[in-house]
């Protein structure tokens, strides 16, 4: 147990977003409800109501106005927040890319839920893994402690003046976002001092109109614009990490960073995941090893940009991984498989496995993960679905 | 600091009217007044001025407010020939002109 006199609570991840915005000083939040998100719209409705919060709250018709007016708040210079799940993220599509393409260091928060048909309101990670060339940065949370740290980070992470981009800060749906956590609540006064002012350098002057992302010809600086907001993105990487030890630093926390390795020190064999099913990998990890078995786990945190060289250096020495996918998508494989392979191509000669799980809210369960050891442990490649079959 | 699409040059610097191949003509011996070519413009090509401005042969309506088409920006879509009540605007080949 933690020091007793720090400020912990009980509560859902979706209570744990609310307040961390609260907490960072978001003065404009617009969003419109969808489940499992509905939560947070909710919590931070009924603060704004009681004067707990200082911030406008305006409710839309749709998700693509709710970002909408974020990018209009935000381009006005004041720090907004958003929230969505699933097919509330398809719908705001178009504008992800403008605010991104714009430099906006909007935060959205976002419980994963599946995309119909058919309809399911559980969690997987398709919905922001069809976002993820939005050119918005991705977070993905394992706990409802990651999912208040995660905002506070996030904002300062966006706001930097070499970053300037959007920010996804993922959770998943129930197991997260409706399932109560002990949470510190951090310090709100330390939050606005690490968090700082908002001064978006280009807002909207109106003794200085200026035309924003208007028409641009193909000799026009497109391409440049593109190319630096990649710069900016992968410079996200260090800054992230550097943001991290300064966060752990002044709250006494313990945020991973990244990425985490978990007993990935002298591995042979190893597993990497997103979001909340690497806890349940985590104690497979535990019980693997009291067996003797020389397994880890590589959770990844931050997903954009993604963090090769952190992965390569994890990944150099072991005799095999696999990757999980909780998310379908038609390419030749899962698409944090394809990242991961990318980034040691040339490098690293591991045979890996990717493993599809968990689509639609079903459970990875301890058995799956035992599963998906034995047979990257047996030196299985390719593309393998976990507990799925006719059922 | 990064790369950000903002423009300071105001978009009225950038004529489009070279886009146009026919061009909206009103005769004012027909126009009403009405203002619905001015309110269904979709490019806020067609302003308003006074009477005096222009040369009316209708008296009748040469004291109001008056339709008049910017040249500079309009397209030559047609939509104000094509909603004016009282077939008062005349879509002209450009190269008549």
């Amino acid at each position: 147990m933690r020091a007793i006199n720090k400020n912990w609570s009980i509560m859902t991840g979706n209570e744990a977003v609310a307040l961390a915005t609260k907490l960072a000083g978001v003065k404009f939040v617009s969003a419109y409800p969808i489940t499992p998100q509905t939560a947070i719209v909710e919590k931070i409705a009924e603060m704004v109501a009681n004067e707990k919060m200082d911030a406008k709250f305006i409710e839309v018709e749709s998700e693509h106005s709710a970002m909408a007016s974020v990018m209009g708040s935000e381009l006005a210079g004041v720090r907004s927040f958003t929230a969505s799940s699933s097919h509330g993220i398809l719908y705001m599509h178009e504008m992800l890319n403008w605010v991104a393409g714009m430099r906006l260091p909007i935060l959205m928060a976002v419980v994963n839920r599946s995309i119909g048909p058919p309809w399911n309101i559980w969690a997987d990670h398709s919905d922001t893994m069809t976002q993820r060339d939005t050119g918005w940065m991705q977070l993905y949370g394992e706990s409802n402690q990651e999912a208040m740290d995660t905002i506070i980070l996030g904002y300062k992470l966006a706001e930097n003046k070499d970053i300037l981009l959007p920010i996804m800060v993922m959770q998943d749906a129930f197991t997260l976002s409706h399932t109560s956590e002990p949470v510190e609540i951090r310090d709100e006064e330390k939050v606005r001092e690490f968090v700082g002012e908002f001064n978006l350098p280009f807002k909207i002057d109106i003794n200085k109109p200026m035309g924003y992302g208007s028409l641009m010809p193909p000799d026009g600086p497109f391409m440049e614009l593109k190319m630096d907001m990649k710069k900016s993105m992968y410079s996200g990487v260090n800054k992230f990490i550097e943001i991290t030890k300064e966060f752990n630093e002044t709250f006494d926390a313990n945020f991973p960073g990244p990425v985490e390795g978990f007993m990935m020190d002298d591995a042979d064999y190893a597993l990497i995941t997103l979001g909340s099913i690497s806890s349940t990998a985590k104690h497979v990890v535990r019980n693997l090893r009291n067996q003797g078995k020389k397994v880890g786990l590589l959770r990844i945190l931050l997903y954009r940009p993604f963090p090769k060289d952190l992965v390569i250096n994890y990944l150099r020495g072991l005799k095999g991984f696999g990757v999980v996918d909780r998310s379908s998508t038609y390419g030749p494989f899962g698409s944090l498989y394809m990242d991961v392979i990318s980034s040691i191509y040339g490098k690293l000669d591991i045979p890996a496995a990717n493993f599809i799980a968990g689509l639609g809210g079903r459970d990875v369960r301890v058995v799956d993960f035992e599963e998906m050891f034995m047979r990257i442990m047996e030196g299985e490649d390719g593309e393998i679905w976990i507990n799925a079959g006719v059922k | 600091m990064v790369l950000v699409p903002t423009a300071y040059a105001p978009s009225s610097n950038n004529k489009t009217s070279s886009w146009r191949t026919t061009r909206p003509v009103i005769d004012y011996s027909k126009c009403t007044r009405c203002m619905i070519c001015w309110k269904f413009c979709p490019d806020v090509a067609i302003g308003v001025t006074f009477g005096e401005k222009l040369d009316y042969p209708n008296e009748r309506f040469s004291k109001l407010e008056a339709p008049f088409i910017n040249y500079d920006y309009c397209k030559g879509c047609g939509i104000c020939a094509s909603e004016c009540p009282f077939d008062a605007i005349d879509m002209v080949q450009e190269s008549e002109m």
